[in-house]
């Protein structure tokens, strides 16, 4: 099991190694000046000079990359150029918002997704299953940013259930705080129920046609038994696998829904930084939110040796 | 599944011959066969058939301001309603057909084409092999509206340039697809073959290989169109896709999302568009899928 988790941990390695080298040409092999865009078209030559030099943008490349790495590995991930605060400071304060919205929707997604999948796959074929699948591929064709003010327009303005935007911190008052977080994370869920829903269709499906399915049934087991100890029990690890690759897709839906909701989280933090070209924090958020993600998957690779033996040759 | 099987052998002798009537025929029993592929090729064939008749379809300019008929209500006249500025949301909204349409179609052939390029490249010659994966998976670790967006702040809102940053997104997962199949289809008896036969490896990597991986790829390319068309409207609505002007279904509800309360028909209509696009394209990839590639049926 410890030699599994030092393997897979070692094998992550060079992707964050390429995830930090991917950001860090983003802004160099750009076409044009990137001082030059970055201050803007109204800059003076002085300004733009300022800020080529407050990114080192004026050393040799390969001097630049060692500043790089040395700096992500220290945790310094620059100043913002507008604001001149640290940049990882700036992440710190959004995370909140963004982690409380993220956990939401994953909950609200397994909750929906599950059951459904499930259902689908028991009934194979039948009208429930052809309608869970096609709401599931409709799930995924929905932009999150419509979905959300769709869900606005109905649970906000017309019946005023919900507030139609803003957040709550859950130390002021924690009732307001899930509420306010209610509809955002219903709108950017749907997406990952969708994905869920089907590959927990697929999989069950996969299982009820095992051989220790046919046993448990001719044992005289009750369908429900059948279905959630030993289907959906074996049908967990690819459910598993799409949960953490599911992350990606929640990760880009929560930039879009903090912006339709005015949550003030890591996406509003990076699409302000992208409107005034504040490149540091646009590095930064990056990188964080990309190295998140493959952090995300490996334990997703861990739990599956976890919990399942034949994982770890 | 068992009964499709079992139909499968009459139906070898419709499409046998080749006539309009059986055309039409074979049409109708892949219709009754597989009703939602069928349902999204309607969909995105509807679509572009009213990109194309755009001027044609009752529209007017779609850039064409007029304030005295500013947040008119959809009616009889104005179909769609109108917007902040007195523009006709209907004309907006068909008009926009062409530049989803556009984005899709192009990434879905540049990002499938180069990702074939690549991925054949690297499955056949392990010394590049390591190389380009790190920097496919170092791409794929990047939430894709993330990194479009990092990329249109650089390269500055246009058309053109959405195309190349969502090329950039949309191609790592196609590669991963063509390297896998490419690895399998190398230790092929007919690629011994080729080679013994001295057959220059360009020509057996796109004569042998390439086309073993077409199945997979057509499928793969229908997803990255989907998700093409998406995500430029996830660019638009953002602020990060071609400039205002552009009548894009994300630019248009960009600037209606302000006016919710008064108008919501000017995020309505083009929203209703955009998913029905991407249904479409969606159901059409993964009937393909069933049809094409045994192998990942029933798989999602």
């Amino acid at each position: 099991m410890t030699g599994y988790i030092v393997r897979r941990v070692l094998a992550t390695l060079p992707v964050l190694l390429v995830v930090a080298l991917v950001v860090f040409a983003l802004i160099r092999f750009a076409p044009g000046d990137p001082a030059a865009i970055i201050a803007g078209q109204e800059a003076t030559q002085e300004e733009v000079e300022g800020i080529r030099r407050q990114l080192g943008l004026d050393r040799p490349l390969p001097v630049q990359l060692g500043i790089w790495f040395r700096d992500i590995l220290r945790g310094d991930l620059g100043q913002s150029i507008l604001s001149k605060h640290e940049v990882s400071e700036l992440i710190v304060q959004r995370v909140v918002p963004t982690l409380s919205l993220a956990v939401l929707t994953e909950i609200f997604a397994l909750a929906v997704a599950i059951p459904i999948g499930v259902l689908a796959a028991w009934k194979a074929n039948s009208w429930i299953d052809r309608v869970v699948m096609v709401f599931a591929t409709l799930g995924f064709s929905i932009p999150v940013f419509w979905l959300g003010f769709i869900l606005i327009f109905f649970f906000a303005v017309k019946i005023p259930l919900f507030p139609a935007a803003g957040y709550v911190a859950p130390s002021e008052d924690f009732i307001s705080y899930l509420h306010r977080l209610a509809l955002p994370a219903l709108a950017t869920g749907v997406i990952i129920m969708a994905l869920i829903a089907r590959m927990t269709r697929a999989t069950v499906l996969e299982t009820l046609n095992e051989d220790y399915v046919r046993t448990a049934r001719s044992k005289g087991l009750s369908e429900k038994l059948v279905l959630i100890r030993h289907a959906l029990r074996n049908a967990a690890l690819p459910i598993i696998t799409v949960v953490g690759l599911g992350v990606a897709a929640l990760l880009s839906g929560l930039v879009v829904t903090e912006s339709v909701f005015g949550i003030p989280g890591l996406g509003r933090l990076l699409l302000n930084a992208i409107v005034s070209r504040d490149y540091p924090i646009i590095q930064g958020t990056i990188l964080i939110i990309s190295v998140v993600y493959v952090m995300i998957n490996l334990l997703v690779d861990i739990s599956y040796a976890f919990f399942d033996p034949r994982v770890r040759y | 599944m068992a009964q499709r099987e079992e139909q499968a052998t009459p139906e070898i002798a419709k499409y046998s011959a080749l006539s309009l009537r059986s055309a039409t025929s074979r049409l109708w029993v892949l219709t009754k066969r597989n009703p939602t592929m069928m349902g999204g090729i309607a969909i995105v064939l509807v679509m572009a058939v009213l990109s194309i008749l755009a001027p044609l379809l009752n529209t007017i300019d779609p850039k064409e301001i007029d304030p005295r008929n500013r947040f008119l209500s959809p009616s009889m006249d104005t179909w769609f309603g109108s917007d902040n500025v007195g523009r006709d949301v209907y004309s907006r909204t068909i008009y926009g057909t062409r530049v989803s349409l556009i984005v899709g179609a192009a990434v879905a052939v540049i990002a499938t084409f180069s990702a074939a390029m690549i991925g054949v490249l690297s499955g056949y010659y392990r010394k590049v092999d390591a190389v380009l994966m790190r920097v496919m998976d170092g791409l794929m670790s990047i939430p894709s509206v993330l990194l479009a967006m990092a990329l249109m702040a650089l390269l500055g809102g246009s058309v053109q340039n959405v195309i190349i940053a969502l090329c950039v997104v949309e191609a790592p997962r196609a590669v991963r697809i063509v390297r896998a199949s490419v690895l399998s289809l190398r230790e092929q008896m007919f690629v011994d073959a080729a080679r013994a036969l001295g057959t220059s490896p360009i020509r057996i990597l796109y004569l042998h290989i390439l086309p073993n991986t077409l199945a997979p790829l057509i499928v793969q390319a229908t997803y990255i169109g989907a998700s093409a068309v998406l995500v430029e409207a996830y660019l638009s609505f953002l602020g990060a896709g071609p400039p205002p002007d552009v009548p894009s279904w994300g630019n248009i509800m960009a600037e209606g999302r302000n006016y919710i309360r008064r108008a919501v028909w000017v995020i309505f209509f083009p929203g209703v568009f955009l998913t029905l696009t991407v249904l479409g394209i969606n159901l059409a990839g993964d009937g393909l899928r069933d049809n094409l590639d045994p192998r990942l049926r029933r798989r999602m």
